[in-house]
């Protein structure tokens, strides 16, 4: 797996706590192997993820950030996670307006028991972020400070 | 003379408002500035001409009371977006709507006059005649507008309770986006490379925040907050660009598109051009627009179980 060779890359994961944590818990458990880029910050609900968290951690030092929750349908507040796919879609669109690669942001959803589908999500983001490069590879334009 | 129909209106309201925001003179010819009147004698002090540019319900959701207020068509739409998200109780705001087809751009007359003293300003049919030292300029109007002036439809504001003159059809074209779309053909890296010449020149003055009509929590606007500390102050491109995507952001399906962000800015930053490209993509997903009906829910406070327009990432 040449893209684990090199360099980590930084990866931020928001996982909510019900679905997509235990997911990965899973993953762990059945002793999956995956690749170890991905920071997970665990939060309560997809729907507690303001998107600026998302552009936050891009522009201060991330390479990519995933964001998963429960499927629809299956939060555990019920609704928490239509109202995540709107703002997320959202922000999804308005990245590159910005110069920012969409690919670098993803979203999508895992339950507890999809232990291999964490795995592949994992496996294939960080892989698809490798293949991107560093996002942040260019100097900091001097501060006034 | 229309300023006779304005001052008519704003006299019969007075005595039921506490206090009524119009236009009155500047510090010079070319400048209109909002006025707060709860007199009758201030009543004359009074203009009305394509130079009341400024959107004078972003105060509305700070003052206390009944307040009358002159709108515009562009303007009214705030005056919508307030009652979408109850920041108003409609019965305390008196509207006085004003018929408009076009208002002009200071900054841009200003460019055409190579920011020379202005002595005197009048208008004529679709002209504005600006006198300078060397003597009277006739500029289109047109030409010297703002652009949202290019395609807005809503010549008669949507909501008013006296309308001063008579109802008008906009004989503008519908705004197809063509500028973002444009935008969107350069390369990401052109894009970024855009976006980083913009907003290094921020200074982070918050005017575009300030006069925004929705911005309605600036006392405790999280791009100043310690705790949360979303933005340091550090003066980097990297600090200026995150208080862009929080003011881009909050704004989402509830920007108006009255552009007054735009006109404040001191440095000429193209801000409006993120919101109108959130603007696009709302009514793309969700067919909505923003201060449009009084009745629609802004799309981000609701959602769909399925949601037709919205398709699952591949990685
Ligand atoms: S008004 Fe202009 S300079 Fe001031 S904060 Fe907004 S974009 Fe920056
Ligand atoms: S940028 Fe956001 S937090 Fe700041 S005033 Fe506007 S809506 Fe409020």
């Amino acid at each position: 797996m040449s893209y684990l060779a090199g360099k980590e890359l930084r990866i931020v994961g928001f996982l909510c706590n019900w679905c997509s944590y235990g997911g990965a818990d899973t993953a762990g458990v059945g002793r999956f192997k995956q690749p170890t880029d991905l920071r997970i910050i665990r939060v309560p609900c997809s729907g507690r993820v303001n998107p600026l968290f998302v552009v936050k951690a891009l522009l201060n030092g991330a390479d990519g950030v995933l964001v998963s929750g429960c499927h629809p349908r299956d939060c555990h507040y019920s609704d928490g996670n239509f109202y995540a796919r709107r703002r997320l879609e959202m922000l999804k669109r308005l990245l590159p307006f910005l110069g920012i690669d969409e690919r670098r942001f993803h979203y999508t959803w895992v339950s507890a028991s999809e232990g291999a589908r964490w795995k592949n999500v994992v496996t294939d983001f960080t892989k698809a972020i490798h293949e991107l490069g560093p996002f942040h590879q260019k100097e900091e334009k001097t501060e006034c400070s | 003379m229309f300023i006779e129909k304005l001052k008519e209106a704003v006299r019969k309201i007075l005595p039921e408002v506490d206090v009524v925001i119009g236009y009155r003179q500047g510090f010079d010819p070319l400048h209109a500035t909002p006025y707060f009147l709860d007199k009758p004698e201030q009543v004359d002090q009074l203009i009305w001409n394509p130079l009341c540019v400024q959107n004078l319900c972003s105060y509305i959701p700070f003052l206390k009371g009944k307040v009358g207020v002159i709108v515009k068509g562009c303007d009214s739409r705030a005056i919508v977006q307030y009652m979408q998200e109850k920041l108003i109780t409609r019965e305390n705001i008196k509207v006085i709507g004003v018929p408009c087809l076009r208002v002009i751009s200071v900054k841009k007359v200003m460019a055409a006059i190579n920011q020379q003293t202005v002595q005197e300003v009048t208008f004529e049919g679709d002209n504005i005649i600006v006198k300078i030292p060397e003597g009277p300029k006739t500029i289109p109007s047109a030409d010297v507008a703002p652009r949202k002036c290019a395609t807005c439809q809503l010549a008669t504001p949507l909501q008013y309770d006296v309308l001063a003159g008579e109802a008008i059809q906009s004989n503008k074209p519908q705004d197809t986006f063509e500028e973002t779309k444009e935008f969107e053909k350069l390369s990401l890296e052109e894009r970024r490379a855009y976006w980083e010449k913009e907003f290094d020149r921020c200074i982070r003055c918050y005017a575009c925040r300030n006069a925004c009509p929705m911005c309605i929590c600036q006392d405790k606007c999280i791009a100043e907050s310690r705790d949360p500390h979303w933005t340091s102050q550090r003066a980097n491109v990297t600090e200026k660009a995150m208080f862009h995507m929080i003011h881009g952001l909050h704004l989402a399906g509830r920007c108006i598109s009255c552009e007054e962000c735009e006109r404040v800015c001191p440095m000429d930053i193209p801000v409006a051009k993120i919101k109108k490209k959130i603007s696009m993509d709302l009514k793309e997903l969700f067919g909505y627009e923003a201060g449009m009906n009084p009745d629609d829910t802004p799309p981000m406070y609701t959602f769909k179980v399925e949601e037709a327009t919205i398709e699952e990432h591949e990685i």
